[in-house]
């Protein structure tokens, strides 16, 4: 598509974003910019083992350096631990097992960079040097990091309760119609996946400035937060005991979170907890170092999967396998992650009529997994379309067509998958068909026959997917173990001169909600874009919110503030009636004028606006003054994006060095506000799709669990040239069951991307003989692939 | 980064007395490493010595059979100098791709040659091309100075002053970066000399730079396909996650062969 960065700023324009300048020039306003009167700053002493005992904490020398304010130690911790948001239940119905998770940590620590001692010091400086004078006694322990070892025989135990390091043992599915359809199967392919963990590396470290004002009794937390309504229920009434009305949380412009920045982490009960001891504000600001010890990681699943054909290449049946690794403790949504996010979406874009997945998550004395941008879906669309690529290869079904004579038709919607979810709509041969085109499938072979002249490998792969996100119809996923609904709020404040701010529940960290949000006003109301402000990310300004993850704002949000539009534009046609002195229903409301029906009568929404604050001439006795509306806006279905990527890449033999050459991404988000975000936002989950398959690996010791990736001298971020220019387009069906009918763009890039990348990969190497790699596909990785395929074919 | 002197002499001799009369000095000569250490509280000198207001240590030029640069010249110098593009193409070539810009803007080849370290590209330049490391005391033979990994024979109160580089006929360097760092996974730098072929490696050793004998054998033609031909042994070499001794070993015959093509 192509972006129109022109003067229109309606839906469907390209207008400029409002938040760049600032961003751009410098002048946002971070946590970190936030400097209270007498502020303190906060050190957090982290654990250097993975699983140690703490024998004795010796702070009294650092107590008497300069500087310092306090020194705390989970001795000193008197209020609860970090609550998990989401509640799964075992196959025999016992809940999963909730270990305490205390900010301080009180006599064990489980992983490096577990949290020690506080430090509070007038000066970042000071507080470092005094946590270099804590004497901590730790006697060591075994520690376990590996996610398929977790369970076995002999593996160190990270929690007494939790037998075999299990956390749950979880199925969805009907096994025994599964294991009748495998019986009769015509084909069985099998594939052994890991889909590795990921640091999430939001340009923005973490921060966190806690404030608590003696006069008031009102604490005030600002937090690198994607909601801050969350952290004040999830702090406010299971962490620190603090009533809402005493609480306010204030997430200002954050710098990236891709899932990172959902969870309730406990710096920020630190920091609040804090301020009331010390009786001064604390500030605490994470370094990177810092971020790969305690940010919560993401994917890091080791599944096994089986998928059956029959002889026409229709899949009947698939059986799937999992461990997911939740770390040392179980963060927000944790649970919720490989379950009801993955396995969920275990039908894909395809009619397989029987599915049964078995999850079972297991504790490691590693930083804990949560969401990170896709949450379970990149897991499952890589499991999926690895081993429909696999069953192409080894059926000899051409894999394109072995994809559509599978497809869930267009003509099926809403169609009921066999693992609880019902797709309202989709045309996934539409998207398949316009990336075929784009990403010059048709004359690949030209392409991999001249590459092969240089010396180089040339592989095209592609991935087909579907993905569940406007996060949620809050009485499903109630009934499914969330401990929270998921419903958003948006309020629309009509200023008396016709100017406008909206009030989100959800938080804008780099996606553009000020200028998407402000178009959809805007365009509604026909009032002009630019006088539409909108606010986000204060507990004290916004009614209500649950925030921003899930690819749910647009969809979830934007759905709350049309239901406020209705409500604004439902009074002002009785106010313009009153002006007319005509019926309401004669009113129509069109490009931000009121007309009478039949007549030539009108009056602008500036009118009105002013009318409703100024109401000299008003039907006061049935309408109240003013023009402010609020509505909570609760889905009755998760929406479900799709489409189809495919990637083509170049790999020197020689080196093993992979480039990925070609990027075509072609996706059904619904309807689209603003084609350029809306391909910012591709561009962004494509590379970290990339960054996933073939440079990003969060790597452990397997003996001492010392994270060895901790830093970017050796975790590898995606960088300008490893991605191609990407092709983007979307083709669009609409959501059938929210006002805008959109369904979301967060997350597509990331889901369906690696597997894209992968089955590249694969089909670049097939010539010389390598039919598996692991993410990520490094030029190590390939080389040493190359080798022992070269010498198993030698060996012949 | 814990509290320090600061000091920013202006000649060779007040730099040695500066860290002579400290209880730890440091010099600092760029800091390109040593401000990171600083930073991570990994080092905690008393005194930091900045060489960078030392105007006798700055500058290229051309001398004898080759060329000289100052220690306290940074690489972005080097790269865009048109003596040592002259000269020497493969170094400047080699300059252009250390780091990213803003290390290129403060790093110095003095800095990277008394650090060593194992990943540094202008150790490879050094031993390869056979270059003389000149201090306030005496010449060094590149073959003598280099002592394993960040070991030097630089004495204490011996401060680097300039690096002479011999002209070759040809020379050339490829690196092959380590994905994340971007260091050196494997950099090899080729040269045909009058005194016949040096090839020098980054990267690889557990010693840090050394000469490959199996390549140099194999180069006496100076034939590209010849050094891919050549098998260097793995024993001695690093591996980690980026690379085991074994890729290490094979990617120093496909580099010496791609320096080789491409040597100017």
């Amino acid at each position: 598509m192509a972006a129109d960065s022109g003067t229109a700023t309606g839906i469907g324009a390209s207008p400029k974003r409002k938040e760049d300048f600032r961003f751009l020039t410098g002048r946002g306003t971070y946590t970190d910019d936030i400097n209270r009167p007498g502020q303190t700053y906060a050190y957090i002493l982290r654990s250097p083992h993975a699983h140690a005992e703490i024998v004795k904490i010796d702070t009294a020398k650092a107590k008497g350096m300069p500087g310092v304010a306090a020194i705390f130690t989970g001795a000193d911790y008197d209020k609860g631990g970090v609550p998990c948001g989401w509640q799964i239940h075992s196959k025999d119905g016992s809940p999963m097992i909730e270990p305490p998770h205390f900010p301080l940590c009180k006599d064990r620590v489980r992983h490096v960079g577990d949290q020690v001692a506080l430090v509070i010091a007038n000066s970042i400086a000071e507080a470092r040097d005094a946590a270099e004078e804590i004497d901590v006694t730790y006697k060591e322990l075994p520690a376990i990091v590996s996610t398929g070892a977790a369970d076995k025989a002999g593996a160190a135990q990270v929690w007494p309760d939790a037998k075999n390091n299990t956390c749950f043992d979880w199925h969805i599915g009907d096994k025994a119609a599964v294991d009748a359809a495998f019986a009769k199967a015509h084909h069985v392919t099998k594939l052994d996946l890991i889909n590795q963990r990921l640091a999430p590396n939001a340009m923005e470290p973490r921060a966190a400035v806690g404030d608590y004002d003696r006069a008031t009794g009102e604490y005030t937390l600002y937090t690198t937060s994607q909601n801050p309504h969350v952290i004040r229920l999830l702090m406010g009434a299971f962490v620190l005991q603090i009533p809402e009305h005493k609480l306010r949380v204030v997430a200002p412009d954050v710098g990236g979170g891709f899932g990172s920045k959902i969870f309730h982490y406990s710096e920020e009960a630190l920091v609040t907890w804090a301020s009331e001891k010390v009786r001064r504000p604390v500030k605490w600001t994470s370094d990177r170092s810092e971020a790969f010890l305690s940010d919560a990681q993401g994917r890091d699943h080791v599944s096994h999967a089986e998928l059956a054909l029959d002889k026409d290449g229709k899949f009947i049946a698939l059986r799937v396998n999992t461990i997911a690794n939740m770390g040392a403790y179980l963060s927000t949504f944790a649970p919720c992650v490989p379950t009801y996010l993955s396995a969920t979406l275990l039908a894909g874009v395809y009619t397989t009529p029987v599915i049964y997945a078995e999850v079972k998550a297991v504790f490691t004395n590693t930083v804990a997994v949560d969401a990170y941008r896709g949450a379970g879906r990149p897991e499952t669309t890589y499991l999926l379309e690895r081993l429909v690529e696999k069953a192409a290869r080894e059926t000899g079904i051409d894999r394109v067509e072995l994809r559509r004579r599978n497809f869930i038709p267009k003509t099926a919607f809403p169609y009921q998958t066999p693992v609880a979810l019902q797709y309202d709509s989709g045309d996934y041969e539409a998207t398949l068909d316009l990336a075929l085109k784009m990403g010059g499938w048709a004359d690949f072979e030209n392409r991999r026959a001249e590459a092969q002249k240089r010396g180089k490998l040339r592989g095209i792969g592609i991935s087909t997917y579907i993905e569940a996100c406007g996060i949620a119809p809050s009485a499903v996923v109630g009934s499914l173990g969330a401990r929270a609904g998921l419903y958003e709020c948006g309020q629309v404040r009509v200023h008396p001169t016709g100017s406008v701010t909206v009030f989100t529940g959800t938080h804008s960290h780099g996606q553009g909600h000020e200028t998407t949000f402000a178009q959809l006003v805007s365009d509604t109301l026909g009032v002009p874009f630019e006088s539409v402000e909108v606010s986000h990310g204060d507990t004290n300004k916004i009614p209500f919110g649950m925030g921003t993850y899930g690819s749910r704002s647009l969809a979830v949000g934007g759905s709350a503030i049309v239901k406020a539009m209705d409500k604004i534009i439902a009074k002002a046609k009785r106010i313009a009636a009153h002006l007319m002195e005509a019926s309401v229903a004669d009113i129509d409301f069109k490009n931000g004028e009121f007309t009478v029906k039949g007549t030539d009568k009108k009056v602008s929404f500036g009118q009105v606006a002013l009318t409703a604050y100024v109401p000299h001439n008003y039907p006061i006795t049935e309408l109240e003054p003013g023009l402010e509306e609020t509505a909570f806006y609760d889905p009755l279905n998760f929406t479900y994006p799709g489409g189809t990527h495919i990637c083509e890449v170049e790999i020197d033999p020689e080196t093993g060095v992979t480039q990925v050459v070609n990027f075509t991404a072609v996706d059904d988000i619904g309807r689209v506000i603003n084609p350029m975000i809306v391909e910012g936002q591709v561009h962004g989950g494509v590379v970290q799709g990339i960054g996933q398959a073939l440079l990003e690996n969060c790597a452990y010791d397997q003996e001492t669990g010392q994270l060895l990736t901790g830093s970017y001298m050796d975790y590898t971020m995606p960088r300008a040239d490893d991605v191609p220019s990407i092709k983007v387009a979307t083709h669009s069906t609409m959501c059938t069951h929210n006002p805008l009918g959109s369904k979301g763009v967060g997350e597509v890039g990331a889901i369906g991307s690696p597997p894209a990348v992968i089955n590249a990969v694969l089909d670049a190497l097939r010539p010389v003989g390598v039919t598996d790699i692991s993410m990520p596909a490094t030029p190590h990785k390939v080389w040493q692939a190359i080798q022992s395929a070269g010498k198993a074919k030698a060996a012949e | 980064m814990h509290n320090f002197a600061f000091h920013r002499p202006a000649s060779v001799a007040d730099a040695v007395k500066a860290v002579g009369s400290a209880s730890d000095g440091k010099i600092i000569a760029g800091g390109q490493t040593l401000l990171p250490t600083l930073r991570q509280r990994l080092a905690s000198p008393s005194d930091l010595i900045d060489l960078g207001a030392i105007a006798d240590l700055k500058g290229i030029k051309a001398e004898g059979d080759g060329i000289t640069i100052g220690a306290m010249t940074p690489h972005a110098e080097v790269a865009s100098s048109a003596i040592v593009q002259g000269a020497i193409p493969a170094l400047a070539h080699l300059a252009a791709h250390i780091g990213d810009r803003q290390v290129r803007a403060r790093g110095t080849i003095g800095g990277s040659l008394a650090n060593n370290d194992p990943a540094a590209d202008y150790p490879a330049a050094a031993l390869g091309l056979g270059a003389t490391i000149r201090t306030n005391k005496r010449e060094i033979k590149a073959d003598d100075y280099f002592q394993g990994m960040f070991s030097t024979a630089l004495e204490d109160g011996e401060i680097i002053t300039a690096v002479h580089f011999p002209k070759p006929e040809k020379a050339g360097y490829e690196k092959f970066v380590q994905p994340a760092s971007r260091f050196a996974l494997v950099g090899v730098f080729v040269a045909k000399t009058k005194g016949g072929v040096r090839v020098a490696v980054t990267g690889a050793g557990q010693e840090g730079v050394f000469r490959p004998k199996e390549v140099e054998a194999a180069l006496a033609n100076f034939s590209a396909d010849a050094a891919k031909g050549a098998k260097v042994p793995s024993g001695n070499l690093n591996s980690d996650l980026h690379g085991s001794a074994e890729y290490r070993a094979h990617l120093i015959s496909v580099l010496a062969g791609r320096a080789v093509a491409a040597a100017k």
